[in-house]
């Protein structure tokens, strides 16, 4: 709780909803009859609506990156180190705007959400989504919100695959893309992990294939684990050694039985248990199914230059030394495909030893690098 | 906008609205040239951090990359020129490189700091020590200069490689072009400048 809200903070915010209600015709094939949005925004929009950024969250993110919502709140919003006043997104010069995407289950119309044709939760009814579905959804909030072209669109993880999205599907509806340890496609082993994420949420005797909802419970057993496997391969092991070595909880001797001896088992639980209290396991399903999807370049005969080929947008790529989930390997085949079409490209590559988690953290190197090129985009838009 | 001189012949050679790769960018002050008065576009490379930051506050698409680890993400004859200013003699293997070079470029533009200098030579031949000039200012453990040549080695080395030198400047300690450059260039140029593309087969 913060007992004042710190002077670099976006400080309290309040989250917007809006709803479509056309039909939104799906990359599967299927439809949503109209959709809810959640979203927040930081920063004041200017006349000309020039000085607008889109954000695009992660797996477990959501609308809310910045700021508190109440001043009881645990913790800040999930960008919270790089985003507010004089920060490296800096919501003096920028209008910011994170929509919870749909599919997940922080307001936006998921799993959970109810089904208008049978009054109860869509479950595994719920129509697959992906990428570019968000992206679509994503450009009816910027009509929405009257912003023709946005200063920038950012994102991390599978937000940067978004900002990908976004810049094939509208190129003419960005100026910049700022794609942060992301990948153009999920390799065999990071589709092996999620695969047995959601195996672990799918098998849990609680799950009653995604109708959960209805016994008055939910699959805690798998979507705890489940978060739990995603933890361990966000973090390095250089991270973890650091953090957690070998010590024992407590520093207490060895219990020689089965109930947590090391710090790590301990962290890895708590991780896993307070997952579930803000997470809904069918999301997780659907979210990770939608980054196993994602593969822009496969219309295109695995040729990523052509996927890129009527981009507009010039492009930031930042990558993390220690990150082998979306490995620098995978962000230089972003740069490299964006060289091949002729866009103006930068590529960062940050020594960080947090692994994954890094896009979270304000590194100083990737503080200056973000900070710097958003610098030059408030010049070249003339704020 | 003042280019050094060394920088001002490169820019110079480049023709306008081309594409150029320019390895070891540094603050990218050759690119922003090019790309405001010559209309070029160009890339450019560089590992060290402040630099690719300070690229990126000058707008100059900059990629980080390490070039001893080699230029394979650059498609063969992907840009009409490939620049290398004064980083030849830091790399690890500079014929590779300098063959890489000519893969991803129809032309090459290569300077480096001349151990043929008579000043370098006064150090080690007379005073039996290692040098150190104005371009080459490192002593000799801590210097990141691991592959130092003379201009008849470079030339030795372009003709054991098929490498047609289609133009060369020679400038001394003060960057400039003399008489004596001219005459005795690998006894009185400090930087050399070379315009290279591969013998056409």
């Amino acid at each position: 709780m913060p007992a004042q809200i710190p002077a670099d903070s976006v400080g309290l915010v309040t989250p917007q909803t809006v709803t479509f209600p056309a039909d939104l015709q799906l990359e599967c094939g299927r439809s949503l009859p109209g959709y809810t949005l959640v979203y927040e925004s930081y920063g004041a929009l200017n006349k000309d609506h020039s000085n607008a950024i889109l954000l695009c969250h992660a797996l477990s993110g959501d609308h809310h990156a910045a700021g508190y919502h109440h001043m009881d709140d645990r913790k800040p919003g999930w960008w919270e180190h790089l985003l507010g006043p004089g920060k490296a997104m800096d919501t003096e010069q920028f209008f910011f705007v994170c929509a919870n995407f749909i599919g997940s289950c922080k307001g936006s119309t998921g799993p959970a959400s109810i089904n208008p044709e049978t009054g109860s939760p869509w479950g595994l009814d719920f129509p697959m989504v992906t990428v570019r579905d968000w992206v679509k959804t994503q450009a009816d909030l910027a009509d929405h919100l009257e912003i023709e072209q946005w200063a920038a669109v950012i994102g991390g993880s599978l937000g940067g695959m978004q900002v990908m999205q976004w810049s094939m599907d509208y190129p003419d509806r960005l100026r910049n893309a700022v794609v942060i340890a992301a990948a153009p496609k999920l390799t065999a082993q990071n589709i092996a992990f999620n695969e047995v994420c959601r195996q672990a949420i799918m098998t849990d005797p609680d799950f009653h294939n995604g109708r959960y909802y209805a016994h008055d419970t939910k699959p805690r057993r798998g979507l705890s684990l489940a978060r739990m496997i995603g933890h361990i391969t966000y973090l390095s092991d250089d991270a973890m050694r650091t953090k957690f070595g070998r010590d024992t909880r407590g520093g207490k001797a060895f219990s020689f039985g089965f109930d947590v001896d090391f710090e790590v088992e301990s962290y890895l639980r708590y991780q896993g248990s307070s997952f579930v209290e803000r997470f809904d396991a069918n999301s997780y399903l659907y979210i990770t199914k939608a980054l196993d999807y994602f593969d822009p370049a496969s219309a295109y005969g695995g040729n990523l230059a052509e996927a890129f080929a009527r981009v507009q947008a010039a492009f930031l790529v930042v990558s993390f030394s220690s990150d082998w989930r979306f490995s620098p390997e995978r962000s230089r085949e972003i740069v490299q495909a964006l060289y091949t079409c002729n866009r103006d490209v930068s590529y960062a590559e940050i020594e960080a030893t947090h692994g994954h988690d890094s896009f979270l953290m304000p590194i100083p190197q990737y503080v200056a690098v973000l900070s710097t090129y958003l610098q030059r985009v408030a010049e070249e838009i003339g704020l | 906008m003042k280019l050094r001189q060394d920088l001002a012949i490169i820019a110079e050679w480049i023709p306008p609205q081309s594409r150029i790769l320019d390895l070891g960018c540094g603050e990218g002050e050759l690119l922003a040239y090019l790309r405001a008065e010559k209309d070029v576009q160009g890339y450019g490379v560089e590992i060290e951090e402040d630099r690719v930051v300070a690229a990126i506050r000058r707008g100059i698409p900059v990629i980080q990359q390490d070039l001893d680890q080699g230029l394979k993400n650059f498609a063969d004859q992907s840009v009409d020129t490939v620049v290398l200013s004064l980083t030849l003699q830091a790399s690890t293997y500079p014929r590779q490189l300098l063959l890489e070079m000519l893969r991803v470029g129809r032309e090459v533009i290569v300077t480096f700091p001349n151990m043929g200098h008579w000043h370098a030579r006064w150090q080690l031949g007379v005073l039996g020590k290692m040098p150190t000039t104005d371009a080459l200012p490192h002593t000799w453990y801590d210097t990141p200069n691991i592959h130092l040549c003379t201009i008849r080695d470079f030339e030795q080395l372009c003709a054991d490689n098929g490498i047609a030198i289609h133009q060369r400047v020679v400038l001394n300690e003060r960057r400039r072009s003399t008489w004596r450059n001219r005459l005795l260039p690998n006894l009185f140029g400090e930087v050399a400048l070379y315009r290279c593309a591969l013998v056409a087969r």
